[in-house]
């Protein structure tokens, strides 16, 4: 909320300040860097559909930038193109392309270091190395932009949304394919990422290292390296997010490693490879989440203490839950399992059998990658069966108490 | 050959076995589809049902059948007919009645629940072609223990003991050698071993279809990168015409020697 207010604030601020409105036309030989540098702080300038290849174009003053129709900048492969040199920087609706790939630096199409209230809202970006890059910033606002570009690999691509040592950062609305990583923080605390699409990113759809008290919510990872991977942080809280179809050798819905104290409620794990992985994640809330479809619903290395697991739904997935130590010290109690065998004779909806959610192949596998071809045989089966009865290899006490016989909606 | 096939085809299609198997298929299906009301879902537990059943009725039948039509044999081969065309016609009489028992079992079903018409179709062509195969292969291993068995009793056990080989006992071998050679690269042992055993490879055959999601995974995607290609699709069909013939080979040959 503090947030919003925040936002909401600037919004008035450059309002009440602005002066006066200069239509730049590219079409009358309007150059946007002279258009610029006439300007009076917090004027508004009006761009007209067309196209301007001025190289990096620098913002040194509060300016609200509005293309008209997305005027196209094009960088033409060789630089950076716009750099915010000044707090309150309004950019709406350019169509941003094509910036050069560096090894060298961090080329972006637009940047922004040590500012405060900029506000990047329903632009294009294409092709842009790293789309929005915005370091040392605080309370500023990335809304609704297309970013894309067709990266081939890691090294020579960049993030479509990069924060770096920031706060209070509102990311809304955008959409993210075809970078290294979609939105990427590191060392940015209290901030919201909320109804973001991030898709066919080569890494991750969404990345945290360092981050603390962030938020992201109801936002659609699809067909990435890894969904989204939280790392090094606290408490982060993780709602109503979608992660679908993320596969591959080395994939994940969410990765969590080494996080503390976060929530992790409300979301849809559907056709990952791996769910979740958690490693050296504690203290972690996971609830009301649904896991349908996953190759392995969660991987809970020995190294994650003190989660609560409970009200989720395992539905269909080829293993529910592996670990690789013989102790639990996480709770797996009250959520739904599709593979749940017992019955429910006093009708309270809860299974009077305690469920073990680890299958002895699923052991097996863990330790030896190449018996999954042995899956669905019926040696397989009747092992799983023994091991239920008597468990000898698997965490005894690894079980859930009170497994709901129904799913959750 | 073929007048062979030909009357001992009618004969068991025409007998209450392949009748009792075609409508036991039936209900299978027709159960797991009203309960399941989803052809992918009720396509998994059919797997490890034909996976089960096809080898054992394959292999109990052809071995009854055999040692049933003993004294026919004995009557046919008195005329001038080669053994080969005579066992090579009631092998294919057998078999081909049980895999139409199975498919009409199987098919119908389906069929009525629109399997062409949705995305499930592949599956279960792919569930068909294994199930056939199975009854195919365990048709002719029966048919070659039995030849080269007189008795009955010492037939019968070594073909219980050849189906809980293939079922259970290989792929027991197979993980315990996975687990005790666990730090070596396995993944090309794995493919190996897998196209060694009928049951093994019709179930990496449907698995592939099915647990798309699993196998990508790290090892899962060596597997599925391997089987999943039109290389590894060509050997598992190699395989299960090789393990047709080889036994049918065997059976003639134990035949040839045989003395009636």
């Amino acid at each position: 909320m503090k947030l919003f207010l925040l936002l909401l604030s600037s919004l008035f601020c450059i309002n009440s300040f602005g002066q006066s409105a200069v239509v730049v036309d590219p079409a009358k030989g309007a150059s946007l860097m002279e258009a610029i540098a006439d300007a009076a702080p917090f004027d508004t300038l009006l761009v007209q559909p067309g196209t301007f290849k001025e190289g990096r174009i620098i913002i040194d003053k509060p300016l609200f930038i509005l293309g008209v129709g997305y005027p196209v900048i094009d960088g033409e492969g060789k630089t950076e193109i716009i750099t915010i040199l000044s707090d309150s920087v309004t950019i709406q609706g350019l169509q941003i392309q094509n910036v050069g790939v560096s090894y060298i630096e961090d080329r972006a199409g637009i940047s922004a270091e040590k500012q405060t209230h900029i506000r990047i809202i329903d632009n294009k970006l294409y092709n842009t190395f790293f789309g929005v890059y915005l370091k040392n910033s605080s309370h500023c606002l990335i809304q609704g932009n297309e970013i894309k570009a067709d990266a081939v690999n890691e090294i020579s691509s960049g993030n479509a949304i990069q924060l770096w040592y920031c706060n209070n950062i509102l990311v809304q609305d955008n959409h993210a394919s075809g970078h290294r990583d979609g939105i990427y923080l590191e060392f940015v605390d209290d901030s919201r990422i909320e109804n973001n699409t991030s898709t066919n990113n080569i890494r991750y759809g969404l990345h945290f290292m360092f981050s603390n008290r962030d938020q992201y919510v109801g936002n659609t990872f699809e067909l990435n390296g890894a969904g989204v991977a939280v790392m090094f942080s606290k408490k982060i809280t993780m709602q109503y997010n979608r992660f679908i179809n993320n596969k591959g050798t080395a994939s994940y819905g969410l990765l969590l490693k080494e996080i503390y104290d976060g929530t992790i409620s409300n979301n849809t794990f559907l056709g990952n490879t791996t769910g979740i992985y958690g490693e050296g994640a504690n203290r972690l809330e996971v609830h009301h989440n649904t896991f349908e479809k996953n190759g392995w619903a969660l991987k809970v290395l020995g190294s994650c203490m003190d989660n609560t697991f409970t009200n989720n739904n395992f539905i269909n997935n080829n293993f529910d839950l592996t670990t690789n130590n013989n102790r639990s010290y996480n709770n797996y109690d009250g959520n739904y399992w599709s593979d749940y065998t017992g019955y429910d004779l006093d009708k309270d909806g809860i299974g009077d059998v305690p469920h073990r959610p680890i299958k002895l192949f699923s052991y097996i596998v863990t330790r030896s990658d190449a018996s999954i071809i042995l899956l669905r045989s019926l040696l397989v089966d009747v092992l799983n069966f023994t091991e239920k009865v008597t468990p000898a290899f698997t965490p005894e006490l690894l079980q859930d108490t009170t497994p709901l016989m129904k799913p959750l909606l | 050959m073929l007048k062979i096939f030909k009357y001992s085809f009618q004969d068991l299609i025409r007998s209450k076995w392949s009748f009792i198997l075609g409508l036991f298929y039936m209900a299978v299906t027709f159960g797991l589809l009203y309960m399941s009301n989803d052809l992918s879902r009720a396509i998994v537990s059919l797997m490890n049902i034909i996976l089960f059943i096809n080898p054992l009725v394959g292999i109990m039948l052809g071995i009854m059948y055999y040692y049933n039509s003993r004294d026919f044999s004995e009557l046919l081969l008195a005329q001038p007919i080669k053994r080969k065309d005579y066992f090579l016609g009631q092998y294919l009489g057998l078999s081909l009645s049980l895999v139409i028992s199975f498919v009409l079992g199987l098919g119908v079903p389906f069929l009525l629940y629109g399997v062409l018409v949705s995305d499930a179709v592949v599956n279960f062509l792919t569930l068909m072609f294994a199930g056939s195969a199975l009854v195919l292969i365990f048709c002719a291993l029966a048919f070659w223990v039995a030849t080269a068995n007189e008795n009955k009793i010492k037939g019968f056990g070594k073909a219980i003991l050849l189906w809980l080989f293939f079922a259970i006992l290989y792929d027991g071998i197979f993980l315990l050698s996975l687990l005790v050679f666990e730090s070596y690269p396995l993944e090309k042992f794995s493919i190996a071993a897998t196209l060694l055993n009928p049951i093994d490879f019709s179930r990496v055959l449907i698995m592939l279809q099915l647990d798309v999601s699993l196998l990508f995974g790290y090892t899962g995607a060596v597997f599925n990168k391997f089987f999943g290609s039109y290389v590894g699709i060509l050997l598992i069909t190699g395989a299960a015409v090789i393990w047709v013939i080889s036994p049918i080979f065997m059976m003639l040959r134990a035949a040839k020697r045989k003395d009636f």
